[in-house]
């Protein structure tokens, strides 16, 4: 089961990727989530596993030092908070048009523009709906626990070789600042070069008399090729949306209404369902765990069952879009947000579902 | 058993990390544990709190408005937190600089000299561990012996030698904590 420890979520994300055999980190600081870059700088993984740790000049070189590390077949990673992250946008397209893998942390804050340094989802649409340019999806994690700061940093490098494609963990400054207790994975070794040549067949390895260049590009003036490409990504996504959705279902068995919410939220809103199950009112909480792919025929199956959803999110009503989506309008479905990092309480939204659903 | 906590205080108190050792006590006895800090801009204006949950079941919500403990070590936090505690539940606090007395009638107060007393004895570092020997006489949800482990944990090696210290003023805090209203 791995080690023991008490952790916050900024430190668990660092703490996994040494372990799970990261071969880089680029970052550049922002409130709420410099203890990962902080904490690798203290653990120097660089003298143990040789995993390099580099504070880039700004987050565009960073998202860029990724873009070059992913094009070697190598485990590459960043973390930044909102405004950071939507700094990287462009290098974001730019992975996934050339279909490399690389994991990004987003440790939301209150936007927009600069904002605030308090948690927030206000980035669901930005991590979702693709937030950079062109048809591209990043696989999005939502992590509601520490311990799940520390596992979906395999998960996603996992899935980001799979697919060949950017992961991104979609937290919050909560997450990342608050500690539980975490079951740490034993560490993996770094892959040889060996291992990356022959794992990675696509990577730029140093090219051998024996064969043909590898190119890695986004970019293709034929737009007949532009389109074949773009059609191999769809491709992908489809695959992606069939096989790799995850998410929650808490006492929703027996449920009347139900709780949608993810991360953070989704906590506030599992104490919310023990209140409401005092009073003997029979609700129940839906968290997806994957934003994209967004779990869409669950979530449709439940919207059968149960007599009303409040979908709970620390925005102005961004992932009740695709849960409507995916239910329909044959119950009620309504929102209650806070923002600015604003968190609500768990009395607060057993109010609002009492409020908006139950009464309404 | 879960117990929902908030200690609050003034910056430099020790707030954080009385609610760190406490937390890493109750993982040391294999229990759920979270440890929420402030570390927005009330951080930065000098006041300090964290919400720190012990329970042997798995923690819902980290954030949290009302509490079964309040541990207040300061007026503002007095004055913010004081309606925050359940009725029934326990309010704990250091008359050192506290201008307007806690006034519910639904709850238990205790108050706790620590302040004073960690001036006096010189253990000044350690008063939030006396404060901490109080609220553990009053409710032992976490063993003796698993403060000391949490100690271990939470201190780095090269403070070690402190422990010794945080235990007196543990034992100290016990000894200090008087009743102000009990139900």
């Amino acid at each position: 089961m791995g080690e023991l420890r008490l952790m916050k979520g900024n430190e668990a994300i660092a703490e996994a990727a040494i372990r799970v055999g990261c071969d880089g980190y680029f970052g550049y600081p922002i409130t709420p989530q410099s203890e990962v870059m902080e904490y690798l700088m203290a653990e120097k993984p660089y003298e143990t596993t040789g995993m390099v740790v580099l504070q880039a000049e700004s987050e565009v070189a960073a998202i860029n030092m990724l873009y070059g590390g992913a094009g070697t077949g190598k485990m590459v990673m960043t973390s930044s908070s909102s405004p950071g992250i939507s700094l990287m946008q462009e290098g974001i397209s730019y992975l996934a048009g050339t279909q490399l893998p690389a994991l990004i942390v987003n440790i939301v804050r209150g936007g927009p523009g600069l904002g605030t340094i308090q948690p927030s989802q206000a980035d669901y649409f930005q991590a979702v709906k693709g937030g950079g340019h062109g048809d591209y999806y990043t696989i999005v994690y939502a992590p509601a626990s520490v311990q799940e700061m520390a596992d979906f940093v395999k998960l996603g490098f996992d899935a980001a070789f799979h697919y060949r494609t950017p992961v991104l963990i979609l937290s919050d400054g909560a997450i990342g600042q608050m500690m539980e207790k975490v079951y740490l994975p034993d560490p993996i070794p770094r892959r040889t070069e060996e291992e990356v040549i022959s794992q990675c067949p696509w990577a730029s390895t140093g090219k051998p008399p024996t064969r043909e260049h590898h190119i890695m590009t986004s970019l293709d003036l034929d737009p007949a090729g532009q389109e074949r490409l773009n059609l191999l990504l769809q491709e992908k996504y489809r695959v992606i949306e069939e096989k790799e959705v995850l998410y929650e279902k808490i006492d929703c068995d027996d449920a009347e209404y139900v709780f949608v919410a993810f991360g953070l939220s989704a906590r506030i809103c599992q104490k919310a369902v023990h209140l409401a199950r005092e009073q003997g009112i029979k609700v129940g909480l839906f968290r997806p765990i994957t934003l994209f792919p967004f779990p869409k025929k669950p979530l449709q199956e439940l919207g059968k069952k149960v007599k009303g959803m409040l979908v709970v999110e620390m925005n102005a009503g961004q992932m009740i879009e695709d849960v409507i989506l995916s239910v329909g309008f044959q119950i009620p479905i309504k929102h209650y947000g806070r923002f600015g990092g604003i968190i609500p309480t768990p009395d607060e939204v057993f109010r609002m579902l009492k409020e908006k659903i139950i009464g309404g | 058993m879960t117990e929902e906590i908030i200690i609050a205080g003034f910056g430099g108190q020790g707030v954080l990390s009385m609610g760190k050792i406490l937390a890493y006590s109750g993982v040391m006895q294999d229990q759920e544990v979270s440890w929420m800090p402030s570390y927005g801009p009330e951080m930065r204006g000098g006041t300090a709190n964290v919400t720190v949950i012990v329970s042997d079941e798995r923690i819902s919500s980290p954030i949290l408005n009302k509490f079964d403990t309040a541990i207040i070590l300061n007026q503002q936090s007095l004055d913010k937190f004081e309606n925050a505690v359940k009725p029934g539940g326990l309010l704990i606090y250091d008359p050192n600089g506290i201008t307007r007395q806690p006034e519910r009638k639904d709850i238990n107060i205790y108050s706790i000299a620590a302040a004073d007393e960690a001036a006096k004895m010189g253990l000044s570092k350690v008063f939030n561990m006396m404060v901490l020997g109080g609220f553990l006489k009053l409710k032992p949800i976490v063993k003796m012996e698993n403060i000391r482990k949490g100690l271990e944990k939470s201190l780095p090696a090269r403070h070690h030698k402190l422990i010794p210290e945080n235990e007196k003023a543990l034992t100290i805090g016990q000894d200090l904590i008087q009743p102000v209203h009990v139900l």
